[in-house]
């Protein structure tokens, strides 16, 4: 099973429900599922709240999506990071470059 | 559309594996496209295999022996594709001679770690009891290199200016009183959630005890009063130069330090901060000829070791075995390493443990033009680094004045240590006192260095904590379990009449008048200024001089002091503040005891209790002035700035020196005074009611600006 358990679309923008280890492993799912939401100027949240483990690859392959997405203008946020996982990605530089929040009506907003 | 590189395809095939032949440098495990390049040096070795591991597995999953068209010169190097660099650990075994006379180790049965090693797994969360079976106990791991600094760089502070703290990583965070949250205790995200605090004290450098990867388990023993394990602590012991120590990081256990310090680095700069690394070149964890193999041992043992000629390790460090600093290779492992750290962690400076090992040729005599700092001094990455040596060794070789400098480097000045602490108690003459407020001529102007080559300091980790300097006439070790053999013996402390805690206010006032003393002294000094983390707010280690194996509250800092000393925390902040106020206190160049500008004064003079007059005869009284038109060399205008200094045991009228008309002395700081009146903000200095002279108490430091 890949990463994303399903994509939906709400007022313009794709949200896609990820479940599971974002890893070495769930690398591949990344490129095939993830990356194909992102065109120019698109709007994408990340809904993280089933993402219970993310490794050092995992960070970096979600850092990569979310510079590909800006070269092509697209908005991307992360929904509902669990705690460990926003402090492992604080401590270690890599929150600052993200726009993350809790709440799906923020998200929104944040894309809008 | 970009043509695909054709070495980016194996030529060669083990087992289930594609290999290529690889490049010599750089040494170590490096991404490549399509694969990980392994580069390995050994001049002796006969047959070289890679070993691999699965992240966390007892036994190897592959063992890949190294063609010999895979070598070249003496470098093993391959490149192995399509692994999962993740989740993989690797080794090296290597075969080669065995004799002991002749300085040879190899033995194929071991599984050695790579010199260079970016990432180290094996002790990734902070004192979890290895598994002492295991065949593979320090395991390299590979590191992406790919972190994103966005604009920062070394902030290159004018050596001048520099406000040093030393302080232990896990030491600074791991008591639940720093407040810091209990994931990221004693580690350097939980420094980075401290940086608040050192920015309100002002320091703009800080400096890390040991954080290469060292093995906390090392002569790990039980403490025989209290039954707890006593461990490697403060980790001058190096299993790896080129890899952050894992346990230091709240990200360990996800292998992840290297981008968490990375992050604190980055945050400190923001701040204001510079970082500086205790490296401990001068030996290594695999110990003597009892020591564990772990990796130079079995690699390279001749080429890495001092070994005499019957075949043991030489021991000048005073812990086992000694680095072959000025052999060609091992140099070159040393400029690979310090450049590695400025390049690739943007580290501001380095600080070299028991530095004069670092002078001595391979059969342990002083060298006096030691190849090794030569190169240090004039590498080209390494141009604006600070490079600090501890200039002395276990061997006797003290280089404090005499160290090979080559223009670059600061010593740690053992000098001033002793000499300031002499005076607090009245015990040396004012004139050796003079030499080092003045950043050392004596020592270091002959020979054309700067007052920025002292680093002046009272108390690091080695000795009193600042607080115990004023409170213990006597070392108290025991807790060590080594009959409070170990530690110094010449303290040159004085416990203000009792020995240790007391109730009794006069001796505690008496001793935070001191430490102030002891501060303002050193924070008006030419020279830069490093300070204890813990001394600002009165830590003590219970006497205990000698604290490298104790993981618990002897070392972790109380942070319920903040409150409890805050006269002192304030004091210093404000001492700091002042020091970064005024530039005629960070001189670049040694004075010239005459008026070069035409002020009218000159650049400092010295004085004593009468204005003008200093009596170089006693031990106790003495002070300066320093001509604001002289700051900098003249190049900048500050203020005038007055120092009066009474270690006397009564209280001593001191004449002021005059000021040109229309300026008037303010009193910044007066150590005699009861807290909040000991010291001020700068700029907020209220006028000196007497111009002409004031009243010093019995040890007493009193700073007038004008």
């Amino acid at each position: 099973m890949g990463i994303v358990q399903e994509v939906k679309t709400e007022q313009g923008v794709k949200i896609a429900v990820l479940k599971g280890d974002v890893d070495t492993k769930s690398a591949s799912s990344v490129t095939e599922e993830i990356l194909p939401l992102i065109e120019p100027d698109s709007k994408t949240i990340l809904d993280m709240v089933g993402v219970e483990y993310m490794s050092s690859a995992g960070l970096r392959m979600l850092l990569s999506v979310y510079r590909q997405s800006e070269a092509q203008n697209a908005k991307l946020v992360l929904l509902g990071l669990s705690e460990d996982i926003a402090d492992t990605m604080s401590v270690t530089g890599f929150l600052d470059f993200f726009v993350t929040t809790d709440s799906l009506d923020e998200a929104m907003k944040l894309l809008a | 559309m970009p043509i695909e590189r054709i070495d980016v395809h194996p030529t060669h095939k083990y087992e289930s594996f594609k290999l290529r032949c690889g490049k010599p440098y750089p040494f170590g495990a490096t991404l490549v496209p399509g694969g990980v390049n392994f580069s390995i040096y050994s001049s002796l070795a006969t047959s070289c295999t890679l070993v691999l591991f699965q992240k966390h597995a007892k036994e190897p999953m592959a063992e890949i022996p190294l063609p010999e068209e895979f070598r070249i010169g003496n470098v093993y190097c391959m490149v192995v594709f399509d692994l999962d660099y993740e989740n993989i650990e690797y080794g090296y075994r290597m075969d080669g001679p065995n004799d002991f006379q002749q300085g040879h180790w190899f033995d194929k049965t071991k599984i050695l770690l790579d010199p260079y090693a970016k990432l180290i797994g094996g002790r990734d969360i902070w004192g979890v009891t290895p598994d002492w079976k295991d065949v593979y106990h320090h395991r390299a791991k590979i590191a992406n290199e790919d972190f994103d600094w966005e604009n920062d760089k070394a902030l290159e502070i004018a050596p001048e200016d520099q406000i040093i703290y030393e302080m232990h990583v896990r030491s600074f965070t791991r008591s639940p009183s720093s407040g810091v949250r209990e994931k990221f205790r004693g580690t350097f995200a939980g420094i980075r959630e401290k940086i608040p605090y050192l920015k309100e004290l002002g320091v703009n450098s800080i400096e890390l005890m040991p954080i290469y990867e060292f093995d906390e388990f090392e002569n790990s023993r039980p403490n025989p009063e209290t039954g707890e394990v006593l461990l490697n602590y403060w980790g001058y012991s190096t299993v790896g130069f080129f890899a952050p120590k894992a346990g230091f990081a709240s990200t360990g256990k996800l292998g992840m330090q290297g981008d968490e310090l990375k992050a604190l680095v980055k945050e400190l700069h923001k701040n204001g901060i510079e970082i500086i690394l205790d490296v401990v070149f001068n030996h290594t964890a695999e110990g003597n000829e009892n020591g564990p193999y772990i990796s130079y041992r079995g690699i390279d043992n001749k080429t890495y070791y001092m070994l005499t000629p019957e075949g043991y390790y030489f021991n000048f460090s005073g812990t086992g075995n000694t680095l072959n600093c000025n052999n060609p290779v091992v140099r070159g492992m040393v400029l690979d390493c310090l450049r590695y750290w400025a390049s690739e962690y943007h580290i501001d400076g380095f600080r070299f443990d028991l530095a004069a090992i670092l002078g001595r040729d391979p059969l342990g005599y002083p060298l006096s033009n030691p190849p090794l700092l030569e190169s240090l001094a004039f590498d080209p990455v390494l141009a604006r680094c600070k490079l600090i040596a501890e200039a002395w060794d276990a061997g006797g070789l003290y280089q404090v004045g005499s160290f090979p400098a080559y223009g670059r480097w600061a010593e740690w000045n053992g000098k001033y240590r002793d000499t300031l602490r002499k005076f607090l108690k009245g015990d040396t003459t004012v004139g050796d006192l003079a030499q080092r407020l003045q950043g050392s001529p004596d020592l270091y102007a002959p020979s054309g260095r700067v007052p920025a080559t002292s680093i002046n300091f009272i108390s690091c980790h080695d000795g009193f904590t600042l607080m115990d300097i004023v409170s213990y006439n006597y070392k108290h070790n025991e807790a060590n379990g080594e009959n409070n053999n170990d530690g110094g013996n010449d303290n040159d402390s004085w416990n203000c009449g009792w020995e240790g805690p007391t109730d009794n206010p006069d001796i505690n006032a008496l001793r935070h008048r001191q430490i102030k003393n002891a501060l303002a002294m050193l924070m008006v000094s030419q020279g830069v200024p490093m300070i204890l983390s813990g001394d600002e707010i009165g830590r003590t280690k219970n006497g205990n001089n000698n604290t490298y194996c104790h993981d618990n509250h002897l070392n972790w800092l109380d942070w319920t002091l903040l409150e409890k000393n805050a006269d002192l925390f304030k004091f210093f902040k404000d001492c700091i503040a002042f020091r970064k106020a005024h530039p005629v206190l960070r001189n670049p160049d040694h004075f010239q005891n005459r008026d070069y500008v035409g002020s009218g004064y000159p650049d400092i003079s010295w004085h004593g209790t009468k204005a003008w007059y200093a009596d170089w005869s006693n031990n106790q009284t003495i002070a300066f002035l320093l001509c604001g038109k002289h700051a900098k060399q003249g190049l900048v205008e500050d203020n005038y700035i007055y120092v009066a200094m009474n270690m006397h045991w009564e209280t001593q009228w001191f004449e002021i020196p005059g000021l040109p008309s229309q300026k008037q002395w303010k009193i910044f700081a007066n150590t005699g005074a009861n807290s909040p009146e000991d010291s001020w903000e700068p700029g907020t200095e209220p006028l000196l009611e007497n111009q002409n002279g004031l009243l010093l108490r019995d040890r007493s430091v009193v700073i007038l600006v004008g």
